[in-house]
């Protein structure tokens, strides 16, 4: 596949093109967050991009990341030139702190709901958003649900449960697996109480601190 | 009293029958349920399939759907309940008119199914009564028909235990049994 289009993106971004890699033909350039509407903007308005198909939007943590824990995923295809395109931005720091980027809602109209969702889901706040509310989740609902630390076995019902008394009978259900199986930040530690900070749960986790993601498996272009 | 007689009356011949009141009722009731489908989620096209010609539970006395919870007696819950829908599901259960059922519709209603997660109630017995379990992901219209005639006994005996509707035998199974006996037998002759 041509690169045409990172080459054209670097060449109007400069050095607000993070990193760039096109691995199997999937073009993906990272983008700084504050040149991110700028980026949207020029590749839907630039006649040799002409980017005019909103594919998706959506939101990625790296809870091991010491800067940019969260990552923006947008895709794109022009259904005049044929080419793809997958853009990324990080933001917020370790704790989930600032994790605001631009709007893109203004650009593609696709995006509005998109964008409530993953702010939904992420935590990930879109300035300049219209109407920037919960989507699948109901507004008495705390935190962000697919956020790496928000606790796999966590409810949060708006109504209470009936107790075991009322029904006159066992109402707990039994795992159809041990409590720890499948997460390696499981179930059983979240009953001692839960991390009580992003540096334990990393011990815990035993994953590296730095970016490994970042480079390995990489085709740099 | 000597044990009960039963006798066909013929022509211009007159009886009469007794029973207990509650037997009536409850006769009367298992063969005219009003349904309120609460459909939420895949298991529905089960639901269709189960209430259309082919399957067809109007055969059963199931046969109006009632789309006002005032007028109907067994309550279906087919599907996933969200945590959002929790509030409805228990409100329209709480308009139903008493005497009222509530059949689990697959195994979501039933536990929650797979969906165990910040958004899911793992079963509606969480937050209404339960009569009758239908296992199943979705549950085959056989089982749901199970659950029906279970309910039916429910309603008619009056017993308000809730249960579980049991695996049936897999005909298919029968089916590789006889095959492989007939290829065993078909070796042993040559």
């Amino acid at each position: 596949m041509s690169k045409l289009v990172l080459e054209k993106l670097m060449g109007k971004l400069g050095d607000k093109v993070v990193e760039t890699h096109s691995a199997l033909g999937d073009d993906t350039a990272v983008i700084a967050p504050e040149a991110w509407h700028a980026a949207a903007k020029f590749l839907r308005d630039d006649p040799g991009l002409d980017f005019d198909l909103f594919v998706d939007l959506c939101g990625v943590d790296y809870p091991a990341r010491e800067n940019g824990r969260f990552e923006v995923v947008v895709h794109l295809y022009s259904t005049t030139k044929r080419h793809r395109v997958r853009l990324k931005a990080r933001v917020g720091d370790q704790e989930g702190d600032g994790a605001e980027i631009d709007s893109i809602s203004d650009v593609w109209v696709g995006a509005n709901w998109l964008e409530r969702e993953t702010f939904d889901m992420m935590g990930i706040v879109f300035r300049g958003h219209p109407d920037l509310r919960r989507i699948l989740m109901y507004p008495e609902f705390e935190g962000h649900p697919l956020r790496k630390d928000y606790p796999a076995n966590q409810t949060q019902p708006l109504i209470p449960y009936r107790t075991e008394e009322e029904a006159g009978m066992i109402l707990e259900k039994v795992a159809p697996f041990g409590g720890d199986e499948g997460m390696a930040f499981g179930r059983k530690w979240f009953e001692k109480g839960g991390p009580q900070s992003v540096g334990e749960w990393h011990e815990e986790l035993g994953t590296p601190r730095g970016d490994s993601e970042r480079t390995a498996g990489k085709n740099e272009s | 009293m000597s044990a009960t007689t039963t006798k066909v009356l013929e022509g211009s011949e007159q009886g009469f029958a007794t029973t207990r009141l509650d037997a009536l009722l409850g006769w009367a009731r298992k063969y005219s349920l009003f349904n309120y489908p609460f459909v939420t989620a895949c298991c529905g096209m089960e639901f269709m399939a189960v209430s259309s010609p082919r399957y067809d539970f109007a055969r059963f006395g199931a046969e109006a759907p009632r789309f006002s919870p005032r007028q109907s007696d067994l309550l279906w819950v087919v599907g996933t309940i969200s945590q959002r829908q929790a509030p409805i599901l228990k409100r329209i259960y709480e308009q139903m008119m008493e005497p009222r059922w509530v059949m689990a519709f697959g195994t979501c209603a039933s536990c929650g199914g797979f969906y165990d997660n910040y958004t899911t109630v793992p079963g509606i017995d969480k937050i209404i009564p339960c009569d009758v379990y239908v296992p199943g992901c979705p549950p085959r219209p056989e089982a749901v028909f199970d659950g029906l005639l279970l309910i039916q006994d429910k309603i008619a005996s009056g017993v308000r235990k809730p249960s579980v509707v049991k695996p049936r035998q897999d005909p298919a199974t029968d089916l590789v049994k006889i095959n492989t006996q007939k290829s065993e037998k078909k070796k042993r002759a040559e």
